[in-house]
């Protein structure tokens, strides 16, 4: 399996998009992964689920508006390169 | 008859003094003594038409080889540029990631590099494990062998990419093009590596003090064990490959679980009040084990295709 610096690249890019896609009260919310179910108890460690919640909610907002950005030019560069 | 030599002895002078003044910039020198060395040059010409001789042609051209107006502005603005660029590297590079902690990791000697390699390879009479701290910081590299630098994983990966050339080129099926393509599958997979490593530490909120340098230098240390392999396999053929992939996939199967071992596992002592922290050794173990399976894999992954 020979991976070039691009598979990589195209790799992160298809992921990020995979994670950004999750809309929040269509999906989440239907299948008990919303905002609302990952604060769970108050101690000193949230559970493995808060932190994935956490994680997708943080890449969500982070991410949105870069994604847009490298997603046109993604579209762009294969429209014109193949 | 005296001023040329008057006026080469003089630029001379000062340039001698200009150190004393600024010692720390290289070009101060030059800038100094130029303009001095540029009026005698100026005066050099005349005399040489006036009155050849042997010693002032030998100091005429000496003088003229600084007194050249343009070479020397173009040395100092080539000078001034690249500090310039140095500057600014180092400013952009300093906002991604901090150099001294890098500087930290390849802060290793002779002897650090011996003894570390020789615990890749033979971890089982190591005793003492812990990475000793001084005041809250860890080590050097230099004081203490157990904590982790990037100078062998860097050195191996380079030496394992031309090691592959090498062996690509015994069986001849060497080009430039593969030589790439190995190096960045090998990069690819230690990027991939690391990444998993964060994001299972992440998730399992493992608040270990171990940095993204520390997973790198952890991840690279396989490459000792690849190049072991590699080289076994090319000077004993398949069975010296396969008994050397052995034997460095229990040691640095061993190695990693030692290692991490210190790091992941003891954070559990300050948080046993959690209702959740049954679950918690086992699955830091879980991630412990699976990061000290995955070596052997891919060891195998990037070297077979190497050894026919």
């Amino acid at each position: 399996m020979a991976f070039t610096l691009y598979t990589l690249i195209q790799t992160a890019i298809l992921c990020t998009n995979a994670i950004a896609v999750l809309h929040e009260e269509r999906f989440l919310s239907k299948i008990g992964w919303g905002v609302e179910q990952g604060v769970g108890g108050f101690g000193d460690d949230p559970g493995v689920k808060a932190q994935i919640l956490n994680l997708i909610r943080s890449v969500r907002t982070v991410m949105r508006v870069p994604l847009i950005i490298v997603n046109s030019g993604c579209i762009v560069l294969l429209l014109l390169f193949g | 008859m005296d001023l040329p030599h008057q006026g080469y002895r003089a630029s001379k002078q000062r340039g001698r003094t200009a150190p004393s003044t600024a010692d720390s910039v290289l070009f101060d020198d030059t800038s100094s003594a130029a303009p001095a060395m540029n009026s005698q040059g100026y005066y050099t010409p005349g005399y040489n038409m006036a009155g050849p001789s042997n010693d002032m042609q030998g100091d005429a051209g000496v003088n003229n080889l600084f007194a050249d107006p343009m070479a020397n502005a173009a040395m100092m603005y080539g000078s001034s540029l690249a500090n310039q660029g140095k500057d600014i590297v180092n400013k952009e590079i300093g906002r991604f990631m901090s150099v001294n902690k890098l500087k930290y990791f390849f802060a290793v000697d002779t002897r650090y590099v011996l003894k570390k390699l020789m615990i890749l390879m033979f971890p089982y009479t190591h005793q003492d494990w812990e990475v000793r701290y001084h005041r809250d910081t860890p080590l050097t590299p230099r004081q203490d062998v157990n904590a982790p630098d990037l100078y062998i994983p860097t050195m191996a990966f380079i030496t394992y990419i031309l090691l592959a050339g090498m062996a690509l080129g015994i069986q001849k099926r060497f080009s430039p093009e593969v030589l790439g393509l190995c190096a960045s599958t090998a990069l690819v997979w230690i990027i991939i590596e690391v990444l998993v490593l964060l994001l299972s530490l992440y998730l399992m909120t493992v608040h270990s003090d171990l940095s993204t340098f520390d997973l790198i230098a952890y991840s690279g240390y396989k490459y000792v064990g690849m190049i072991f392999t590699v080289l076994c396999g090319l000077l004993f053929g398949s069975d010296g490959y396969y008994v050397a992939l052995a034997w460095s996939s229990c040691a640095l199967m061993f190695f990693i679980v030692r290692s991490l071992k210190m790091k992941i596992l003891p954070s559990l002592s300050s948080d046993t009040m959690g209702t959740g922290s049954s679950a918690k050794p086992q699955f830091r173990l879980y991630i412990t084990m699976a990061t000290a399976v995955f070596q052997p894999i891919i060891i195998y992954w990037l070297t077979s295709h190497l050894v026919r």
